[in-house]
């Protein structure tokens, strides 16, 4: 059994020694005549982002839209968690477990080319607008387009922790509050919602942080102003091949990441996940 | 406790959330079938060709074998490494516990990109070239947590005394292990290891950085999808990938009913949420 520990430790090392290696990579810049990596301690790459409007605005971009699909998950989860873990009887709750567990499972990019398809100008969703007598939405390739299949995407990852806390509130605290007298609004605000939390921090976690990381939505289904931080890092690797430059990118999400767990820890997120 | 009203409202949410989850998994379905290159709806004539044409593809059979390949590999270290780490940390108390657990999670915490360029700066630094092995790598650091999640939830689950009473009795460690032990164990690493197949067989964000000039399936499909090149193409293989997700959905459906989490009713899913929630990364 020890014997496989170093294996194990081999690996971690191997990541932390990755993280270490990105982090050091972003001091460094790329000559721009020879493209040759110089190996000189600088700021210039995280000068250059702070300094340009455009960089800036991919950021809060990135972390705007993340943002946004963590509460539209996050709204469309809860009830649905709700009905499942309280209300539901057992046949019905396997039945809802599977509907949410095989778009979970089905491949990620086939269900981000199904929403271009269902998006496109002669695609299925304006199809059925005209059906409706409702005029034709361009949503494709837009700002749009990447939060609707964000929250699509993403959507089981918050609805799994939120369903396992609410299906973790004794029903006799619910019973105990409803005898002391506080009305079901009262009753929801007060004891399931601060127990339902950190299920909700959990999800939001998965949701928050697989958005902020993504270049493939934006890529396949955004359009020329959907930009995000991941677009970046793979441009800058992919097309002018400057490592420095994506690897002192990818410090921003990085950076938000860790300000994100440390107050997901304080709300408990950890037990929920 | 609820009203009425609010019963009726939640399960009239429920039932558009789970269409909003299904109707585009149908809609793939029948886009298969799209006689024509061009994806507009309604879809004109209907053809069964292009699962011939998929089939028949070099490219796809290339792509299909290297994920399987890397799929294979990725989840016997998982296996390997992830039981081990659950083992070490559950049953042992050691200096570096705490950090190690925080380690172990750190790969599914972050953001994709964050560990894909990690790994690329990483190799670039190594001079390691981009091969099979750096997919495995990269798939490998996030199959391990979820196979150490899987079998962590288990352990926490099942008594240290069973083992001691095993040892007590008389078993060697040989027998104990395999009377004891993988009783209790099997269905975690079953499912542990189907997750971690699933999940690097679909993985294409740290991937594409650590696959260099490689296909995996979903970087070709991603590269058919970015040029608008093959999309019937892609359909047939959407839709063989669809039916194929029932599989291990079926296959974990039954490991819970089969350990009885499911049998024994409304407050024991628990553990069916932990290892579906493990599928959450």
């Amino acid at each position: 059994m020890l014997l496989l520990l170093p294996p194990l430790l081999a690996f971690g090392l191997v990541y932390l020694g990755s993280l270490g290696a990105l982090f050091v990579s972003s001091f460094w810049t790329v000559n721009s005549f020879t493209t040759e990596i110089e190996h000189v301690w600088t700021l210039s790459n995280y000068q250059t982002i702070f300094e340009s409007s455009a960089y800036r605005q991919i950021a809060f971009r990135t972390i705007g839209i993340a943002a946004a699909v963590t509460i539209t998950d996050a709204l469309l989860a809860f009830p649905l968690a709700y009905f499942a873990a309280r209300i539901a009887k057992p046949r019905t709750r396997t039945l809802l477990f599977i509907s949410v567990l095989l778009p979970l499972w089905s491949s990620y990019l086939i269900r981000v080319y199904i929403w271009r398809l269902i998006l496109a100008q002669d695609g299925v969703l304006n199809w059925a607008l005209n059906k409706l007598g409702l005029p034709d939405q361009h949503l494709a390739y837009s700002n749009w387009a990447v939060w609707i299949i964000f929250s699509y995407v993403w959507l089981p990852f918050m609805i799994l922790p939120v369903y396992g806390a609410l299906e973790r509130i004794p029903e006799s605290f619910i019973e105990a509050s409803r005898d002391l007298g506080a009305s079901g609004f009262l009753t929801f605000r007060r004891v399931i919602l601060p127990l339902a939390l950190p299920g909700l921090v959990a999800g939001s976690i998965f949701t928050f942080a697989l958005t902020l990381g993504d270049y493939v939505t934006p890529l396949l289904a955004g359009g020329a102003s959907s930009q995000f931080i991941g677009n970046v890092v793979y441009d800058s690797v992919g097309i002018s091949n400057n490592v420095p430059f994506a690897a002192a990118f990818a410090a921003i999400p990085l950076a938000v990441m860790g300000v994100y767990l440390v107050v997901a820890r304080r709300l408990g997120a950890f037990e929920a996940m | 406790m609820e009203g009425r009203w609010t019963k009726i409202f939640l399960r009239v949410w429920t039932t558009l959330v789970v269409l909003f989850l299904w109707l585009p998994l149908g809609l793939i379905m029948v886009y298969a079938f799209n006689a024509s290159n061009v994806q507009s709806w309604p879809i004109a004539e209907f053809t069964t060709k292009w699962f011939s044409v998929a089939w028949n593809s070099p490219d796809v059979h290339d792509a299909f074998w290297l994920s399987i390949k890397a799929a294979c590999l990725a989840t016997t270290i998982a296996l390997v490494l992830g039981s081990m780490a659950a083992f070490a940390l559950a049953r042992f108390q050691f200096f570096g516990r705490e950090s190690i657990t925080f380690l172990l999670v750190l790969p599914i915490a972050l953001p994709g990109i964050v560990t894909a360029m990690a790994l690329n700066s990483f190799f670039l630094f190594a001079g390691i070239n981009l091969s099979l092995w750096t997919i495995v790598i990269g798939h490998a650091t996030f199959c391990i947590v979820i196979v150490y999640n899987n079998v962590l939830a288990r352990l926490r689950r099942s008594s240290p005394s069973l083992i001691e009473a095993s040892l007590d009795l008389g078993a060697d460690g040989l027998q104990t292990f395999r009377f004891v032990i993988w009783p209790v164990l099997s269905t975690a690493l079953v499912a542990g290891g189907l997750l971690a197949f699933a999940l690097s067989f679909d993985e294409v964000v740290v991937t594409y950085f650590t696959a260099g000039a490689q296909n995996t399936l979903p970087l070709l499909i991603f590269g058919y999808i970015r040029l608008g090149q093959q999309l019937p193409v892609v359909n047939a293989i959407a839709f063989a990938m669809i039916l194929l997700t029932v599989i291990p959905v079926f296959l974990a459906q039954r490991l819970m009913r089969d350990t009885g989490v499911l049998r024994r009713g409304a407050g024991n899913v628990t553990e069916a949420v932990e290892s579906a929630q493990i599928t959450a990364v």
